[in-house]
């Protein structure tokens, strides 16, 4: 029995532009097309894809507050538009950029009216808090007015806000967006404690240390298609991704010369050389270090974007 | 106490305390209130002692009107605002997306949101004004436990009845950009036609008239009415009866209003 399951799902809007003085135009947009996928109880799936790709429009056909055009969409068994407010007590959302803390209020009193939101029974919300408290170390910020949190502080107290009602999935938009580094590690560290103990969570994000931290299975979405649905390694060998070893040479010189290495740039004395991230780096920087005398080198990790971005190219060439 | 009254009653008190916590702003809105009623009730004071007897109130209750209307301003939001800021803020950066999937009826959170903050409003920037009144300007405070009953009904009816007028300006947001272009027309009709200006019964006839039929009637003449035992025994039935009726019409209207705003995010995307 799958928890989510997708299957055709199609959206469109209609864009209404002005063409001339008077005259519009309306144009179909269409955001999401064909989108079939299932998740499983328990999984931890990431959704990514680039700006525009239909990410959120996805997210919000799963609570509810969109209707798809088309195709059929259930989240666990129930049909997310017609009975929103049913599902609205088996989901938990976080929205990275939106906050459903009241503002000017203490933590504590918009966690009460999540409490009587979702009817929680007084036990199970001391006992669900009194794990968020822990794990996310809010205890001291709980009497603290939200307007006075950081960001990273407010973005837990959400986090929390949304677990309270023991949802059986967790819709989690950009949940990392904009925090600082020890911010974003206590984020993904709690949410892979939520993940173990059962809760499914579906993650947008543009931060691939997030997948790789969190989740075993990657989609990828772009034009409102799944053109990518696996593990990450199986992403970056499709994506054929590479990795880039940044070398500063001793001397100003010619490209550096390797089997299965690409010289991407060159700068002065330094050389940007790029291998497929399957490689292991080891024997490049031997085979450099053997030929060329050496200042300094560093190895840089892909980039999902980069990865996707040629994942799209390849698709459309091939 | 896990029912839905339960938590509507939870999101009045949270809005309460809300308001609570800008003591400054409200001190100073306190004193606005008051030094405006000094201004009116001086203008009001001249103006019935040239002309006795205007509109059926004698000196005093024309003056009362003054710090009772005064009292009444923020709290039924005669001049727009409360839950409306909000609202509209939530409009127009898309949180209302978060408010949507909530499992609780739209127009009962905001309803509730709304309530709260007027009890605050009304105990702080209403009481004010009202003793200020009282000491300064001899202001008549009635003496029967039904005049203040029948007054405090009033002024229930009077925020709800604002709250369905605020929300049809504000949902509006749905279609439009912005409300704000029509919620400062509202402002200016509001503030003719609720009697916050001068009491309805002294617009010329026909246009007095309809200014008591239409529901912003209900926002401040009314409640002033009953304060200043003006209207009565069985026309203040009346009069709570009228408010009532705008209070559920516009309530009804609310609620279409909303189902169609919330088809049109839901079913066209926002």
């Amino acid at each position: 029995m799958n928890l989510i399951e997708l299957d055709n799902v199609s959206r469109t809007f209609t864009v209404r532009t002005r063409v001339g003085r008077l005259r519009r135009e309306r144009r179909e947009v269409r955001a999401v097309q064909g989108l079939s996928f299932t998740v499983a109880p328990g999984e931890c799936v990431g959704y990514i894809g680039p700006n525009g790709a239909g990410k959120s429009t996805t997210i919000k056909m799963l609570t509810g507050i969109l209707v798809p055009s088309g195709g059929r969409l259930r989240v666990a068994g129930v049909d997310p538009a017609r009975e929103r407010a049913r599902l609205a007590r088996r989901i938990g959302v976080v929205f990275g950029q939106r906050t459903t803390l009241w503002w000017d209020l203490p933590l504590r009193d918009s966690f009460e009216l999540v409490r009587r939101l979702y009817r929680v029974p007084p036990p199970r919300y001391r006992a669900n808090l009194a794990r968020c408290v822990e794990l996310l170390r809010l205890g001291d910020l709980l009497d603290t007015p939200v307007r006075q949190l950081s960001l990273g502080q407010r973005m837990r107290g959400d986090l929390a806000a949304a677990l309270l009602h023991d949802p059986q999935v967790l819709y989690l938009d950009e949940p990392t967006i904009g925090l600082d580094v020890l911010s974003k590690a206590r984020v993904r560290e709690f949410l892979r404690e939520v993940n173990e103990a059962g809760t499914t969570v579906l993650l947008t994000t543009h931060d691939l240390t997030d997948i790789e931290q969190l989740c075993r299975r990657v989609m990828v979405i772009d034009h409102g298609r799944v053109v990518y649905d696996g593990d990450l390694p199986g992403l970056h060998a499709q994506g054929e991704s590479e990795r880039t070893l940044v070398v500063d040479l001793v001397r100003e010189g010619a490209p550096i010369d390797l089997p299965g290495v690409r010289v991407v740039k060159v700068e002065g004395n330094r050389q940007w050389l790029a291998f497929p991230a399957a490689r292991s780096a080891a024997p490049i920087v031997a085979a450099v270090a053997d030929r060329y005398p050496l200042l300094d080198l560093s190895v840089r990790e892909p980039v999902i974007e980069d990865v996707i971005a040629r994942m799209y190219a390849g698709a459309t060439i091939g | 106490m896990d029912t839905s009254a339960g938590l509507y009653l939870a999101m009045a008190r949270g809005s309460f305390r809300r308001y609570s916590t800008y003591r400054v702003a409200t001190l100073a809105g306190a004193f606005t209130n008051t030094v405006f009623g000094c201004i009116l009730a001086a203008t009001f004071l001249a103006l019935w002692r040239a002309r006795p007897g205007l509109g059926g109130y004698d000196t005093t209750q024309a003056v009362t009107y003054i710090w009772v209307s005064q009292a009444l301003l923020v709290a039924v939001a005669a001049w727009g605002g409360g839950f409306q800021d909000d609202l509209q803020a939530r409009l127009r950066t898309g949180d209302i997306a978060v408010d949507l999937y909530r499992p609780v009826d739209f127009l009962g959170w905001w309803l509730a949101a709304d309530l709260g903050r007027a009890a605050f409003q009304l105990l702080t920037r209403g009481a004010v004004p009202l003793v200020a009144g009282v000491l300064l300007f001899h202001a008549r405070l009635p003496h029967s436990v039904l005049t203040w009953t029948l007054f405090l009904c009033s002024v229930l009816l009077a925020i709800t009845v604002s709250f369905g007028l605020r929300f049809l300006v504000s949902v509006t947001g749905f279609w439009l950009d912005d409300s704000e272009g029509l919620r400062s027309l509202m402002l200016v009709v509001s503030m003719f036609l609720s009697g916050m200006l001068l009491p309805l019964g002294l617009f010329p006839d026909g246009l007095r008239q309809a200014a008591q039929a239409l529901p912003w009637a209900s926002l401040v003449q009314v409640p002033c009415d009953l304060f200043l035992e003006h209207r009565t025994g069985r026309a203040a039935v009346a009069a709570l009866g009228f408010q009532l009726v705008w209070a559920v019409l516009l309530f009804a209207a609310g609620r279409v209003a909303q189902s169609l705003a919330t088809r049109k995010v839901v079913v066209q995307g926002g």
